[in-house]
């Protein structure tokens, strides 16, 4: 049976005090994600179970008890501390999807601190951002990225510790930069936890949107409330479950559902730390026996794109539920897994601000391929008039609004308060997506309500993309929007007028897609760049992106009456 | 062919390796070994069908196809002598 047993039921009788009796939490005492995650699981006696079992493209592994979770996340607390990490200050996590990042991420939350998981393909200017607005206080990196931060330290007053966890003895160290090692720090066994409460800070992740610098959003200890009981009844994750979360935890579903959902619920996962092939990812399936998958609409395509043949290769027969997130998730994609791998994958719909599941499919609902699924129990949600903020009808496509009271939901975004109060209107939060409702209440995704880039389910700013590009010598002007993509959804294109000088050929093209890549990252890079004499313009000089995202979809240009003459 | 490894090579050693003292090989898995991700891989598809005047078509641009140098050579003479 499933954990949710039955969603109407659950719905009818709903409060968040299910998910506090279970974690043993009485509000007003201390709740600490780290402590939940590791010392509680094994003071239940699931000390000796696997906590995580790791593997990389090489084959090598490693292999984790609760407990050793438990001392390893002691062991990088207690040396946090000895560096002079102290409550609340800002930790970046930059890290592969080594073990590491997984622990450092337990550790940091239990000394209060604050983890700010950062995606470790992020360029130099991509780092700089975020850690100069967070005034991050140390960061956990490996040598392969050390390069990156070295670039931007000078610049970064509040940068006091620069961790490297993989420290090889060839390369001198310089000022800032020390050595932790896992295998030679001593272990320790006990870890004073910090007291936090339910509204002290834990995570900041940082999202794109579409004017200004990326967002730190900040989550709180509380939202462990929301993310261990979506984790149970969404995911549906059971004690001899086998899961594997492909997330990497530099964005959101990656902490949520690749560490506090699962180790809170005591759970073994598995993490492959190793870039996509169809081949490799079945094998790990194959190898793990793993029974719940949670994964993105991308990796879906491109496991679909890799054919059916390889599939035969192996015996996948361990999976039982599967579930999706990152982008709307096509109804051929859960067609394709029903009929190849014997059920569907369940779409679930969330965010960073959301820092929990909002709308889902749930094990025992009928799937409705292509449908966003219905609000988990305790979310109320409505789609609302883009004008009024009012509740329209059954059918009609507005945006998606939220009461703003489940646990998870983001606190502000870090020194941001002006546009953190910009996502409520009416009393309720706004995802910033445009959706309608069906007549037996499921939700249908229509599309974002703002300019931002989600490729390959992770949020790009064509306003960062845009800045990027000027910084490059051959650039003029530029315009960013989306173009269509048979496995991303939609990737990135720019538009761009070249300085005099400058030639609009093959070779300008690949410079300067390689240049927004390490600036920024790989996502952010246009995966099409095309020169053109001019850009759309109002009259008073503001570039119509409209314009050239209605060309890229086909869609409708509509008024142009602003156009400026030629 | 010799030249065409050592170019592709050190092409990815220039444009894709973020730590200098990492050693790659012909062999070398680069996208299962996560050197050039899925994005990263659409440069790499541009900077080869620019530098041998080739189109590589989508459905040949597989993450298999591009795993290795040797890989990568083996597909781009496949376009070459077409």
């Amino acid at each position: 049976m499933s954990n949710i047993v039955s969603y109407d039921e659950r719905v009818k009788n709903f409060s968040w005090k299910i998910a506090e009796d279970e974690l043993d939490y009485k509000p007003g005492q201390p709740i600490n994600i780290g402590w939940y995650c590791s010392d509680r699981i094994c003071q239940m006696g699931k000390g000796d179970k696997y906590a995580l079992l790791w593997e990389n493209a090489m084959g090598v592994e490693k292999k984790y008890t609760y407990n050793d979770l438990r001392l390893t996340s002691n062991t990088i607390g207690h040396f946090l501390r000895s560096v002079g990490i102290e409550a609340e200050d800002r930790v970046c996590i930059f890290l592969e999807r080594i073990p590491e990042l997984y622990l450092s991420f337990v550790g940091i939350l239990k000394i209060g601190a604050i983890a700010q998981p950062l995606f470790s393909a992020f360029g130099e200017e991509s780092l700089f951002i975020r850690l100069e607005n967070a005034g991050t206080k140390a960061i956990i990196t490996q040598r392969k990225h050390l390069g990156k931060v070295r670039k931007i330290v000078d610049k970064l007053p509040n940068l006091k510790h620069i961790i490297v966890v993989d420290h090889d003895g060839k390369k001198e160290l310089m000022d800032n930069e020390v050595v932790f090692s896992l295998e030679t720090a001593t272990p320790v066994e006990d870890l004073k936890i910090h007291p936090t409460v339910a509204e002290s800070p834990s995570v900041l992740h940082y999202t794109s949107g579409t004017t200004g610098q990326p967002k730190g959003v900040k989550h709180v200890h509380y939202s462990l409330i929301s993310q261990y009981l979506t984790t149970k009844w969404v995911l549906d994750l059971q004690d001899d479950d086998i899961y594997w979360c492909t997330a990497d935890p530099g964005w959101v579903t990656g902490t949520s559902y690749g560490i506090i959902g699962p180790f809170s619920m005591g759970v073994t996962q598995c993490v492959l730390e190793a870039g996509f092939s169809a081949e490799a990812w079945y094998k790990f399936i194959e190898k793990y026996k793993i029974s719940m998958w949670y994964s993105a609409p991308t990796a879906i395509r491109s496991l679909m794109k890799a054919g059916e043949e390889i599939i035969k290769k192996f015996n996948l027969s361990s999976l039982r539920h599967l579930a999706s997130v990152g982008e709307p998730l096509n109804s051929e994609a859960v067609i394709w897994s029903e009929r190849v791998l014997g059920m569907p994958f369940y779409d679930t719909y969330w965010q960073t601000e959301t820092g929990s599941m909002i709308l889902c499919n749930y094990p025992g609902m009928k799937v409705k391929p292509g449908s966003m699924g219905k609000p988990f129990p305790g979310i109320t949600a409505a789609i609302l008039d883009i004008k009024t903020f009012e509740p329209v009808a059954q059918g009609v496509v507005g945006l998606i609004g939220l009461k703003p009271d489940w646990p998870a939901l983001m606190r502000t975004y870090w020194a941001n308060e002006e546009t953190f109060k910009k996502k409520f209107e009416n009393g309720w939060y706004l995802p910033g997506d445009r959706a309608r409702i069906d007549s037996d209440g499921y939700y249908w995704f229509v599309g974002r309500d703002d300019d931002v880039i989600n490729t390959g389910g992770h949020l790009v700013s064509p306003f960062e993309v845009e800045s990027a590009l000027l910084e490059h010598e051959a650039v003029a002007e530029s315009a960013v929007v989306s173009k269509p993509d048979e496995i991303n959804m939609e990737v990135v294109k720019a538009f761009v007028t070249l300085k005099p000088g400058f030639e609009a050929n093959d070779d300008t093209e690949l410079l300067i897609m390689n240049f927004i890549r390490k600036k920024l990252s790989p996502l952010a890079m246009p995966q099409e760049i095309e020169f053109i004499e001019k850009l759309p313009k109002t009259r008073s000089g503001k570039i119509m992106r409209r314009i050239l995202h209605a060309q890229e979809w086909g869609e409708e240009i509509g008024d142009t009456s602003t156009l400026e003459d030629d | 062919m010799e030249e065409m490894k050592d170019i592709v090579l050190q092409y990815v050693i220039d444009e894709y390796l973020e730590d200098p003292d990492e050693e790659i090989t012909y062999e070398t898995p680069l996208i299962s070994g996560g050197i050039v991700d899925s994005f990263s891989m659409v440069s790499l598809k541009r900077f080869l069908e620019n530098k041998y005047k080739i189109s590589i078509p989508d459905e040949d641009a597989s993450p298999e196809a591009f795993d290795s140098v040797n890989k990568i050579v083996s597909l781009v003479n496949r376009f070459l002598n077409k």
